[in-house]
């Protein structure tokens, strides 16, 4: 995770290792944690239940049982299915996963890749598991995989929009498209001159911030926008063909995708891995003291807990929408919304 | 905007169950650990009081699965006075429910004329095997032991009614 942090002194191989176990651990830990604390335990206690409880105290190691359940079982395909695309398709999905995470900073040096344009970059790496998805539905020669296909990829280009034009608000207040400088925009920022609690654009950004959740829950396919896995009309949609540990990444891609874009809306809206820097009276990223790549991601999970809370809690407690309200909803609402506040927010920034 | 209040309160209702689960626990049972008890007239299992069954077949006939396997022979008992001739009565060899077929329906046990056949709560009787579920008549006299006492009859119920 220290892969900017040590780059200048370990070996590239080292280095590459260092990336690939950091990047595993930054996708597969919001996953799991995500999966247990939330699908688990949060969607029981909610349904007054009290979900696993016998794998490990708690429950806590019944992650581990499901993926060795899964590993265990037959990786089957149907007959005429057209098998390279249809046992490739999982993989498509989670890679986007894995690019989305290299654009997320963790602390001050402690990122994958600095990119100046990196918000840029992960909204497009992120709808590339369109094509994962739509690749999975087709290929399985299953009309509900394909109808579900069809409905995701349609989903996903609608909220793909809203999704662009909220980010744009928070771009056009920090000036900048690259992650680490909208953190540091943030934290060193201040409110009408009050810098207490740096200047979160949830705060000053808050129609994006809330236009910004509900595409990201429509980019996840979660409730009340699952349209496109409805189980009572579509079977599981794209993932009904699939078994055995191909199902298994298409469930690891989608919670660690929820973890990730938990991150990035936590970096864009609520300063990602910095504190306030008054706090300590740091000005630039330049004075920031070593501890904080440490603290740091700690800082950052937190905030994506919080926020996957958020999102978890939406998907548990809404029924879902019918597709023609969904797609209606995108088109409708978010996207003139998101048109308005960009407006409001260029006025704005050129007035202040 | 209408809707708005109703999304928060829906919000609401599973934050609500999630608190309350955490501070009261959960409205379910752990099952293998902690077990809870069946209503007394639950449809668990159907028991076999041997020594009532007349091997009358009705409950085999009435079976809507065909799941109860009835086999028996007469056989001469002594006379019931001295010098008369010896009673024919039936003798039970085989009394068999297949529990994978049977459906708790019920009708065997209200189709009994003699009270041989009655309900009991006991439902922990699942098997390894299919096989293994077809109770032969030793096992359905053995759930007589759970068989809960018949609840006190109304008051009037054994006058008989005038015609």
């Amino acid at each position: 995770m220290n892969a900017g942090l040590l780059a200048s002194d370990l070996p590239y191989w080292m280095q590459s290792i260092l990336r690939v176990v950091g990047g595993l651990v930054a996708v597969l830990l919001p996953a799991g944690t995500i999966v247990y604390l939330f699908l688990f335990k949060m969607m029981s206690f909610m349904q007054s239940r009290l979900g696993p409880m016998e794998a490990g105290p708690y429950g806590s190691l019944q992650l581990f049982a499901e993926v060795g359940k899964w590993l265990q079982k037959e990786d089957i395909h149907p007959e005429r299915a057209d098998k390279f695309i249809f046992r490739i398709a999982p993989l498509i999905v989670l890679v986007s996963t894995f690019l989305l995470v290299v654009v997320v900073p963790f602390g001050p040096d402690a990122w994958f890749t600095n990119f100046e344009t990196g918000l840029f970059y992960a909204l497009a790496v992120g709808s590339i598991s369109v094509l994962g998805i739509l690749m999975a539905g087709w290929a399985s020669a299953n009309k509900y995989s394909l109808l579900g296909g069809l409905r995701a990829a349609g989903q996903l280009i609608a909220y793909e929009l809203p999704m662009v034009l909220a980010v744009i608000g928070v771009v056009i207040q920090a000036g900048t498209m690259n992650l680490q400088q909208i953190v540091v925009a943030q934290n060193a920022g201040s409110m009408f001159g009050w810098d207490g609690l740096g200047n979160p654009y949830i705060l000053t950004q808050f129609v994006a911030f809330i236009i910004f959740m509900v595409a990201v829950q429509a980019e996840l396919t979660q409730t009340p926008f699952d349209m496109p896995i409805a189980e009572s009309e579509l079977v599981s949609g794209y993932m009904t063909e699939y078994s055995g540990f191909r199902f298994l990444i298409f469930f690891i891609s989608e919670y660690a995708t929820a973890g990730v874009f938990a991150m990035i809306a936590s970096i864009l809206f609520l300063g990602g891995w910095g504190v306030p820097f008054a706090w300590f009276g740091w000005t630039s990223i330049d004075d920031i003291d070593n501890w904080m790549n440490i603290v740091g991601p700690l800082i950052l999970f937190t905030k994506m807990i919080v926020l996957a809370f958020f999102m978890m809690w939406v998907r548990f407690s809404y029924p879902r929408f019918r597709e023609d309200q969904l797609q209606r909803f995108a088109w409708k609402v978010l996207i003139p919304v998101s048109l308005i506040n960009i407006v409001v927010t260029g006025i704005l920034k050129v007035a202040f | 905007m209408a809707k708005v209040p109703g999304l928060i309160k829906g919000l609401g209702v599973t934050l609500g169950t999630f608190k309350r689960t955490v501070q009261n626990g959960a409205d379910t049972v752990q099952y293998p650990h902690e077990k809870e008890s069946p209503p007394i007239r639950a449809r668990g299992v159907i028991a076999l009081h041997e020594g009532n069954c007349t091997s009358c077949m009705l409950c085999a006939r009435s079976c809507p699965d065909w799941c109860i396997y009835i086999e028996g022979h007469k056989e001469l008992a002594p006379p019931r006075r001295a010098g008369g001739a010896p009673r024919k009565v039936n003798k039970l060899d085989r009394f068999d429910i297949d529990y994978a077929l049977c459906m708790y329906c019920g009708i065997c046990v209200e189709v009994c004329p003699f009270d041989a056949l009655f309900w009991s709560p006991e439902y922990e009787y699942s098997e390894p095997r299919i096989a293994d579920l077809l109770h032969d008549k030793v096992k359905l006299g053995e759930w007589m032991e759970t068989v809960p006492e018949a609840p006190d009859l109304e008051a009037g119920a054994d006058k008989k009614g005038k015609k």
